[in-house]
């Protein structure tokens, strides 16, 4: 009996490996199937099936105040949104032809790669790995972030060389820890870090005082400030310690749609270089002598045209939102909760460093 | 007739047979789903670029950790500690916190679970409301409690609230204590003190023996605690006191940065571990408190009485009957809750607490990017320190049962 057992065993080992071993090709065999149809999907046109559904659908955060934040009403603003209302506009004649997809930071390069978004405008950092490794490209830049950190004012301090021997708050993030040690260690200065899980967290012990200093990303130190008891007595210090440019993404392989959203936003920043505002734009399209503003407008050449646009495109995405400027002021800049300065995100003519390539 | 059983259905109906197929399709099958699983791990990761190794532990890490007993057992700098070094750093505040939780859980505990049983209204009532308080809300939402609460009544940082004056002091930053700092010859206060331990088990043998024979009792305890001060009092004064003690340093002048508590002066408590601490022993105090009173209530009454009728003394009825009835049903249980002690010291990652869970599967793992290396890491370290705690735990149970004869 003890040899027919064996011969038991040895027939479900190798059934199930059988089995098993079958099962596993066949999963390459898919995994392969969807690789040559996210292929497929790329090599259509993204303007097309944009034109045929008759919308733009744009992936947008969570909820971050001044880049992409949905009101009460669930209507949609920020510096962000206004991009993709841009190139809605441009495509369309209408800002409001665009869909919002609120994603979160690990499902935005999923979603912009399986064709669910069309754009990925969500304050995301330009790096080298996502521009090579992820199959996508970024169309520019909307926004010049960078670590900084806030102070409370009594602490009397003007910039961050003085903060040595400081108590720092700050939450684990990508790289936030190692960029605040990284100047700390290159200025031979000493400090005590405070690393929490969540931003929330931060906020609270820093508002308590349990931290001197609170770092992380300048435009998310103008945010979480607005949580604050009394966010008049903290100053965010000039210091900028990491370079984190935000900008739109699209999908690799597209040029037209990337040229589409590319030179959008140039549009915009191009616009607020030669006055041109929301109010004033159609004025300007008819009554101007400028050459530059007449070709920006579309009343001159066919730039919009050799986008695949109609050749109002930039008129149509400045009267929707209004140029770079505008935009930011009515959503990030001093006015604003956020209270966030111009700074490097002003023109190249104004000391910053917003340099759009010319229409022309 | 002629009926002969087919040898296959005999086969089949054999009990021994059927048993042996089943556990061998179990086996199998369990067998080929790890292997299905393992096998499909190392495709996706070699899909994605990575691949599985320890190699990462080597490298420098380049972020700093909140000070702490950890970073201060391990002599963490940044720019030349490595990320071996962080997992040790982690492990050590972990075990800190852990082994806090449990000496402040068990008193706490115990005294609670006594007072519930108490004759006294006042004791039985505040006994009762605390433990159906503190058992019944989340332990997360009581860490975030006592981490605010602790936070926000603490004195700013360029204040303090000083326990004794110039020695001990506390403000938001934490807990101020003067640091021992040991002189040359202070290794010899250490062995006196080892030698008074050994001297006191002597002791307690000696007594035992002298109880057998003569019946009469040596209070053990008051030599032990004598001969436990004494001998290294002894020693250290006549070494000339080879203890320096670093205090805490207070400045209130100067750039106000600077103004508070000086780094590098005295030994701190940060107010996250204080948090961590609390939160942990408060909330597991109460589930020990119900332990411990069904451990007394299991003796039965008629155990005392037959003490009381044998000519035994009330506290020894206690100490020799009662208690040690009640620990073999307290033991079990107990074990249960030391071990969630210790799991739960990593919700403080919450609060900022640098414990395992917060500096290597948070920091440095957004650093290195091994996630399956360091959550195995980690979830080694949690199962080794809980199977120790369970084998110390039943070793103990095993000494204090009821053997019976």
């Amino acid at each position: 009996m003890d040899s027919k057992m064996i011969a038991v065993a040895a027939l479900v080992i190798g059934a199930g490996a059988g089995f098993f071993i079958g099962k596993g090709n066949k999963e390459v065999v898919e995994v392969e199937k969807i690789v040559e149809k996210t292929v497929e999907a790329k090599q259509t046109s993204t303007l097309d099936a944009v034109r045929s559904k008759g919308f733009v659908q744009c992936g947008v955060s969570q909820g971050l105040p001044g880049f992409s934040n949905a009101d009460d009403s669930g209507k949609w603003a920020g510096i962000d949104v206004d991009l993709c209302r841009a190139v809605a506009a441009a495509v369309f004649g209408s800002g409001d032809k665009v869909k919002f997809s609120p994603l979160s930071a690990k499902q935005r390069f999923t979603a912009l790669s399986s064709g669910e978004v069309d754009i990925l405008s969500r304050n995301t950092t330009w790096t080298m790995t996502r521009d090579t490794q992820l199959g996508l490209n970024f169309a520019g830049v909307n926004y010049y972030d960078g670590q900084g950190m806030m102070v409370p004012k009594s602490l009397g301090v003007k910039s961050a060389i003085e903060l040595d021997g400081a108590n720092i708050c700050t939450n684990t993030g990508t790289t936030t820890e190692l960029n605040i040690t990284d100047y700390f260690r290159s200025n031979n200065m000493k400090f005590n870090l405070v690393a929490f899980e969540k931003a929330d967290e931060v906020v609270a012990a820093y508002d308590s005082g349990r931290c001197d200093v609170y770092t992380t990303d300048r435009s998310g130190l103008a945010a979480q400030r607005t949580k604050l008891t009394k966010p008049d007595d903290h100053m965010v210090l000039p210091e900028i310690i990491s370079k984190e440019p935000l900008g739109p993404v699209v999908r690799q392989g597209d040029d037209q749609w990337f040229n589409v959203v590319r030179w959008t936003l140039r549009a915009l920043i191009n616009a607020e270089e030669m006055g041109v505002t929301k109010a004033n734009a159609a004025s300007k399209a008819s009554s101007s002598k400028d050459p530059a503003l007449l070709r920006l407008l579309g009343k001159e050449g066919k730039f919009g045209e050799e986008l695949g646009l109609s050749n109002d495109w930039a008129l149509n995405a400045i009267t929707a939102v209004g140029n770079y400027s505008e935009s930011y002021e009515a959503n990030v800049g001093p006015n604003t909760p956020l209270k966030l300065d111009r700074g490097v995100n002003a023109l190249w003519s104004d000391g910053g460093i917003l340099y759009a390539a010319p229409i022309r | 007739m002629n009926w002969k059983p087919n040898t296959f259905s005999k086969f089949a109906n054999d009990a021994n047979v059927r048993g042996v197929f089943f556990q061998v399709v179990l086996i199998a099958t369990l067998v080929f789903f790890f292997f299905w699983l393992t096998d499909n791990t190392l495709t996706n990761l070699s899909n994605q670029g990575k691949s599985l190794g320890f190699a990462f532990l080597s490298g420098t890490a380049g972020f700093q950790i909140s000070q702490t007993f950890g970073t201060w057992l391990f002599d963490y700098q940044v720019g030349t500690s490595t990320y071996l070094d962080v997992y040790f750093i982690g492990i050590a505040n972990t075990l800190l916190v852990a082994v806090l939780g449990i000496v402040a859980a068990t008193v706490i505990g115990f005294t609670l679970g006594i007072m519930r049983l108490s004759n006294n209204i006042v004791f039985r009532a505040f006994a009762t409301t605390y433990i159906e308080m503190l058992r019944n809300i989340p332990i997360l939402l009581q860490l975030f409690f006592w981490y605010f609460a602790v936070l926000r009544s603490l004195p700013g940082k360029r204040d303090k609230l000083e326990i004794i004056p110039d020695l001990i002091g506390v403000n938001i930053t934490g807990l101020y204590l003067p640091a021992p700092v040991p002189q040359e010859g202070f290794v010899y206060s250490v062995i006196a003190f080892a030698l008074a331990i050994l001297l006191t088990f002597g002791v307690k043998q000696y007594a035992k023996r002298v109880q057998a024979q003569t019946g009469k009792i040596t209070p053990v305890f008051l030599i032990g605690t004598a001969l436990v001060i004494s001998i290294p009092l002894i020693t250290f004064l006549a070494t000339n006191s080879p203890l320096d003690w670093n205090t805490p340093e207070f400045k209130d002048s100067g750039p106000m940065l600077r103004r508070g508590y000086q780094s590098g002066s005295g030994m701190i408590l940060v107010p996250e571990l204080i948090a961590v601490w609390l939160a942990l022993s408060l909330y597991t105090a109460a589930f020990i408190a119900e332990i411990v009173r069904a451990g007394i209530l299991a003796v039965s009454q008629g155990q005392t009485e037959a003490a009381s009728a044998l000519g035994i003394r009330p506290n020894y009825t206690l100490r020799l009957v009662v208690i040690p009835q009640a620990m073999r049903v307290i033991i079990p249980p107990l074990t249960s809750q030391y071990l969630n002690i210790t799991k739960n010291s990593s919700l403080a990652v919450a609060i900022a607490y640098p414990e395992l869970v917060s500096v290597f599967a948070g920091t440095a793992l957004n650093q290195v990017g091994k996630e399956i290396e360091m959550i195995f890491m980690m979830m080694m370290v949690y199962l080794t320190v809980s199977l120790l705690t369970a084998a110390f735990m039943n070793w103990y149970n095993d000494r204090v049962k009821l053997v019976e004869r």
